[in-house]
């Protein structure tokens, strides 16, 4: 079986937002990148379980971005993964990057794509199920266990007010979430191995984008807290009602 | 006026094409307000709003889709879509997209939306907007803004293609019911058994709690709460109130409370009306998830701490001394309304 994990890089999670030009481009000078956590604790680790445990041959990262990717796509490495794949195109447009990478998996035949269930900057959450439908294999989306039998993902899902167990067969794509597996520290050896594997580039197909980010903002800021005695509950409660409106 | 309308509807109108999915048999909130939503387009554009029902429906149930604005079901009654599959429903729903020339698409953004409608998407070549946060604009071709950075900040995003794709937070948009009785017009779509590959083995729901992601009202805990034992306050304060708990990244990670509870940057975004964080210091990848609710009252026993920066009310104090007050000041709040 082989797995293909798509990982995006995205801002430390304690990044400061900021944007420049006239607030429609994002800055990201000075910011930490990361490995988009999804994509990192459990797309990725889950992916080397399955090979740790012999039901994976294969595990390839694949990234779309540009080459300042490459350091986190190096870290990623750092963790485990065969080699690595990063498709020379740089787009917000969701579409474009399932295009892009269903172009080159098509060609690889995995059995198995993971993703995160969604990226932190611009949450969309949509990038595993188009790569779906453009390989036309079937989506789990928001799975948070996952096994393989011979051709059977056994996998559970977060559904409204609950959880599915179900069973589906290979090929498939499954955008991952907590539960799925717990985050790894790489270590000295991974960090040593990581240099020396392969990282292909790629040029992109051409795809065209469908949608395009015209403007950022920040919102509003809270005009101030007011602070109520914490004996007199029946104060917040009054204000919660007549004020806030929101009881 | 209305002769003319209708005529307008036969001339050339194009379709706002709304999933709409059953839970448990019926209709949810957010289903409504996808469907206002679409009407709000629909009124700009002069389109048609048509919900599509997969499965087995209620007839009644979808002729009251129309006080939401829909004017007509379009409904696939096969019952193979009574189980979900991303792959069967999403076919389905560009199907019905291309032979009634629907040219937006809107689901609710949602376990089963988000899975659905990318892939629509994908198929249909259309830019995408997921999880949005207010009605189009029209001013600079079709624009809509959405929440990103797990709320930290809000970008505008201009959908270039012919088709357009939508999914809207639930709880976002509001909805009133009006009158009238959608048509309901059965469809068939070209669907083979291969394209429904999952086969559920066995649901577990978790009954009695409100869902969080569609709460209005929210009770969170954080390591303020001391231990999983006292956790009966966070959860008597949610029943008098009726809302939803919910919990920092430190209590799900110390498995204190389920991780479906986490809310924050790499848990659950929400935005209710009312969140109540209680013994949460309010890290910034916490607010990211929460600081689009409406109102925000913090319980903290520090001060100092950051969450009362972000804060619409504040308490200082001990949030096992605090929580049964409050408790009993909503009892009695409630008892009086």
């Amino acid at each position: 079986m082989k797995i293909l994990v798509c990982i995006a890089q995205v801002p430390d999670t304690t990044s400061k937002i900021a944007f420049t030009d006239n607030n429609t481009a994002f800055a990201t000078e000075g910011l930490t990148m990361i490995i988009n956590p999804y994509d990192e604790w459990y797309a990725l680790v889950r992916a080397l379980e399955l090979k740790e445990t012999g039901k994976a041959t294969a595990v390839h990262l694949i990234t779309v971005g540009k080459s300042d990717v490459e350091p986190v796509i190096r870290k990623a490495l750092a963790l485990g993964g065969d080699e690595a794949i990063r498709i020379d195109v740089d787009s917000n447009d969701p579409l474009v990057v399932a295009q892009e990478i269903a172009a080159y998996a098509k060609a690889q035949s995995y059995d198995l794509v993971l993703c995160g269930k969604e990226s932190i900057d611009y949450n969309n959450g949509v990038v595993g199920a188009m790569l779906a439908a453009l390989l036309d294999t079937e989506y789990v989306g928001f799975a948070t266990k996952l096994d393989v039998e011979g051709n059977t993902a056994s996998l559970v899902r977060e559904i409204e007010g609950g959880e599915e167990h179900i069973s589906c067969n290979l090929p498939l794509v499954v955008s991952c979430q907590k539960g799925m597996a717990e985050q790894r520290i790489p270590n000295m050896r991974g960090i040593m191995a990581a240099r020396t594997k392969p990282l292909a580039v790629v040029s992109g197909t051409g795809a065209q984008a469908q949608s395009k980010i015209v403007a950022y903002e920040m919102p509003a800021t809270k005009t101030g807290v007011k602070m109520i005695d914490a004996d007199n509950m029946d104060q917040l409660v009054q204000l919660l009602h007549a004020e806030a409106k929101v009881i | 006026m209305l002769k003319q309308k209708l005529f307008n509807f036969l001339k050339d109108t194009n379709m706002i094409l709304v999933l709409a999915e059953q839970i448990n048999g019926s209709f949810k909130k957010k289903t409504f307000e996808a469907l206002q939503y679409a009407a709000s387009i629909a009124q700009h554009n002069n389109d048609k709003v048509a919900a599509l029902v997969l499965g087995s429906a209620q007839q009644d149930a979808m002729q009251e889709l129309g006080a939401y604005g829909a004017q007509e079901v379009l409904h696939v009654n096969n019952a193979k879509f009574d189980a979900f599959s991303a792959k069967a429903f999403a076919k389905a729903m560009q199907q019905v997209a291309t032979t009634q020339n629907a040219t937006i698409l809107i689901a609710p953004h949602d376990v089963c939306g988000k899975a659905v409608a990318p892939r629509v998407a994908a198929l249909m070549q259309a830019g995408m907007v997921a999880g949005a946060i207010a009605h189009p604009t029209y001013n600079n071709g079709f624009e809509v803004k959405k929440s990103v950075f797990s709320g930290k900040a809000f970008t505008t995003i201009a959908i270039t293609s012919p088709v357009k794709v939508i999914t809207l937070v639930p709880n976002t948009f509001s909805v009133t019911k009006g009158e009238g009785l959608a048509a309901i017009q059965n469809v068939e779509v070209t669907i083979n058994d291969a394209d429904f590959a999952t086969l559920v083995n066995s649901v577990e729901k978790v009954t009695g709690t409100i869902p969080l992601g569609e709460a209005e009202l929210v009770v969170s805990g954080g390591r303020g709460m001391k231990g999983p034992e006292n956790w009966h306050l966070i959860e008597d304060l949610a029943k008098v109130m009726g809302a939803a708990t919910a919990c920092s990244r430190p209590v799900a990670d110390s498995h204190w409370r389920p991780h479906h509870e986490h809310v924050g940057q790499t848990g659950g975004t929400i935005r209710p009306n009312l969140y109540i964080a209680i013994g949460i210091s309010g890290a910034i990848q916490h607010l990211a998830g929460v600081n689009s609710s409406k109102t925000i009252v913090v319980i903290n026993k520090d001060p100092e701490a950051p969450f009362f920066k972000a804060a619409d009310y504040g308490i200082v104090g001990d949030a096992l001394e605090v929580l049964p007050k409050l408790k009993v000041a909503m009892e009695k709040f409630k008892a009086a309304n």
